[in-house]
């Protein structure tokens, strides 16, 4: 068993779980979607990120690439929430709320198949 | 590049990590702490949004305060922490980008990059020098002042950064490599489309041998030109179809031998192979009769193979026997006046200093001038180090390894019109050898002259080609008129034209040229450009084969051209 191995696959299957806790719910009620597990998620997705840098195999180019996408959709759900209750001052309303998690949706969709990917790679590996 | 970038996120993974999971943890703490309203009652603790902005201001050690309100006891316990290990996950941060920086292999694989993507960008031909000590760097003079790009290779890092210090014009990517290594060779452009050709021209056969082996699998399209000392190393190479083998020794010999059976041919070929604007070399004149060969090493033998002429009797001297079965043969080293008059030192029309010990060398020349002074001197050079010593004891005749190897490998590569034309000059008589001598001499004003060719075809000489479509006639000497003024002839001779495999040497000014004709030239730099501009642009060849004057391009001629006509069709008949 590789510890790195290990530590690379806890933080994908990690990035998506949260992601995907952050997304379930009712996409307009504030009250479903805690703002905590968003920024856990960020943390998390970042920190998979940066595991996957330097892996010049396509396969690895494919992983970075879903990692980033899910890294910019949500920040634009965290870049949303602030402008809302913070600058704007229109509060989590049940559009703002649904653009939010539905940034978050988008972001959960690329970590899947980062999931995916992970999953093939570990088929294809053979003894 | 991408490996470069590639190495720089894979070093700075465990930072970047340690950077993320500080700042969560920082700003996570501060979203949990309770605050402090103005008035001392407890506030609720601060939205990420506020919390990130505090840690971003902090961790960077920018500072601005407490910022929204004044911090409760318990925020400001939790930032203290904070300021320590974000502070402490920047700098690790920052220290390992720069010991990544400073690491050698890194600098190195940037380097390297750098020079892959240069020659990748080459444009113009160019050739591959692998090794640039003394040889290479007389060679790359040389193609410099020639105008081609060249990619220098050499194992020494200190020489390479050496050659910054050269003013050279063109383009020339450098890189402290081992070319035996066939990466490094593709690297510097062996399988590039613009790549004339390679010179390995280290000071090591098996080096030597490595590259020329490489290149010829890597890409077998392209010439490849090895220096070589030993002959059994130059058979290897021979045998895999090296193309051009260098051996220096035995071009010596051969120059040497034929200074003695035929001076006026020498010298001519010595004007046409010198390297181009360096001084013409002095007129050699050694003599027939005896020699004495000191020093029966590869040198020695090359010269004892090339000089058994008629009317020369060779003497061996050397330290451990070695010599031929017929010839004769003195035991010692030639630096000591017994064993040189043993052979015959008095009776001897001149001596070769040949070992591969300079100051031997040096040693034995002056020795043997002593006790005969009429004696003449070929003395043989090994490092270019020792120039001061041998310009001071100025010898009849010097065999410096370096320049014979950069002369032959400049005239192989400049024309290989140029050879055909030197083998005939080794059948001609010596009063045509003197007179074309004397003539280049006295056009190049006592520097070596530029030697090349041209082509009358439709890519090399676009406006003769077409003038020769038309059947226009073009003689030898319309093409040497200046395009500047038509009168004067350009200081160049034209040695030799050569049509569907025939050559004709030395042809008369009248001399009609045809399409697709080669024509070898020898004459100053500036000529060439000059000539060029003959050969490429239809006004200037106008003027030169008519003397009419039409300037202008085709805009030019379509305004007033048309206006010219008119006039004339309006002028009423007289």
């Amino acid at each position: 068993m590789n510890l790195e191995k290990v530590v690379f696959a806890f933080f994908i299957v990690f990035a998506a779980t949260l992601n995907f806790g952050f997304f379930i719910g009712d996409i307009e009620r504030p009250e479903l979607h805690n703002v905590y597990e968003l920024f856990a998620a960020i943390v998390v997705n970042m920190i998979a990120t940066v595991l996957k840098f330097g892996d010049r195999t396509q396969i690895g180019a494919v992983h970075l690439s879903t990692s980033l996408v899910a890294d910019i959709q949500l920040i634009a759900a965290a870049v949303t929430w602030a402008l809302a209750v913070h600058v704007t001052g229109t509060g989590m309303t049940p559009d703002v709320t649904a653009s939010v998690v539905s940034l978050s949706g988008g972001a959960l969709l690329a970590n899947i198949i980062s999931v995916v990917i992970l999953i093939v790679e570990t088929v294809m590996m053979r003894r | 590049m991408n490996s470069v970038f590639f190495l720089v996120l894979r070093r700075m993974r465990a930072p970047l990590i340690a950077l993320i999971v500080f700042y969560a943890i920082a700003v996570l703490g501060l979203t949990l702490v309770p605050g402090v309203n103005a008035d001392g009652t407890p506030a609720p603790p601060m939205s990420f949004f506020h919390a990130f902005y505090f840690i971003s201001y902090t961790a960077t050690t920018i500072g601005f305060g407490e910022i929204p309100t004044a911090f409760s006891d318990a925020q400001r316990l939790w930032v203290t922490a904070c300021i320590y290990f974000t502070v402490i996950g920047w700098t690790y941060s920052i220290l390992t980008l720069l010991a990544l920086l400073q690491d050698k292999s890194f600098q190195h694989t940037l380097v390297a990059s750098r020079f892959a993507r240069r020659v990748s960008r080459i444009q113009t031909p160019f050739y591959l020098v692998c090794g640039c000590g003394e040889t290479g760097g007389l060679i790359c003079r040389a193609l410099d002042l020639m105008g081609f790009d060249f990619v220098i290779m050499d194992k020494n890092a200190q020489r390479i950064e050496e050659l910054d210090l050269e003013d050279f014009k063109t383009n020339d990517p450098a890189l402290a490599a081992d070319a035996r290594l066939s990466a490094n060779l593709l690297m510097a452009g062996v399988r590039h489309a613009r790549c004339r050709g390679v010179l390995a021209v280290t000071n090591d056969d098996e080096c030597n041998l490595a590259i020329a082996i490489n290149v010829r699998l890597l890409n077998p399209a392209i010439p490849v030109l090895t220096r070589v000392r030993n002959p059994a190393v130059a058979e290897n190479m021979r045998s895999f179809g090296t193309h051009h083998i260098v051996n220096a020794y035995e071009r010596f010999a051969e120059y040497l031998a034929l200074a003695v059976s035929a001076p006026e041919a020498f010298r001519l070929i010595e004007i046409l192979t010198g390297l181009p604007g360096s001084p013409l070399p002095e007129v050699h004149r050694p003599p027939r009769g005896k020699w004495i060969i000191c020093g029966y090493g590869h040198f020695g033998q090359a010269v004892a193979h090339y000089m058994s002429l008629p009317g020369i009797e060779l003497t061996i001297v050397d330290p451990d026997g070695d010599g031929p079965h017929d010839g004769r043969l003195v035991i010692g080293s030639g630096t000591e006046a017994g064993v040189l008059h043993e052979a015959g030192v008095m009776e001897a029309g001149g001596i070769v200093a040949g070992s591969n010990n300079d100051i031997a060398n040096l040693s034995i020349a002056m020795m043997a001038k002593q006790l005969n002074p009429k004696l003449y001197v070929v003395a043989r050079q090994n490092q270019a180090a020792n120039d001061l010593l041998f310009e001071t004891f100025r010898a009849d005749f010097s065999m410096v390894h370096t320049r014979v190897v950069a002369q032959e490998c400049i005239s192989i590569l400049t024309t290989p019109l140029l050879a055909r034309f030197l083998n005939a000059v080794r059948q001609a008589d010596e009063a045509w050898s003197k007179a074309l001598a004397q003539r280049l001499e006295s056009i190049c004003d006592g520097l070596v002259p530029q030697v090349w060719d041209i082509r009358l075809e439709e890519i090399s000489a676009p406006a003769v080609h077409k003038a020769l479509r038309r059947q226009q006639r073009i003689t030898v000497a319309d093409l040497l008129r200046d395009n500047a003024e038509r009168d004067a002839m350009l200081p160049a001779v034209v040695l030799m034209v050569e049509r569907d495999g025939r050559s004709f040497l030395l042809p008369e000014d009248g001399f009609q040229l045809r399409e697709g004709d080669a024509i070898l030239l020898a004459g100053r730099h500036r000529v060439r450009s000059v000539l060029d501009l003959t050969l490429k642009n239809l006004n200037a060849l106008d003027y030169v084969l008519t003397g009419i004057d039409q300037r202008g391009g085709w805009v030019w001629r379509a305004l007033f051209g048309k206006e010219k006509r008119q006039q004339s069709a309006a002028k009423p008949p007289e």
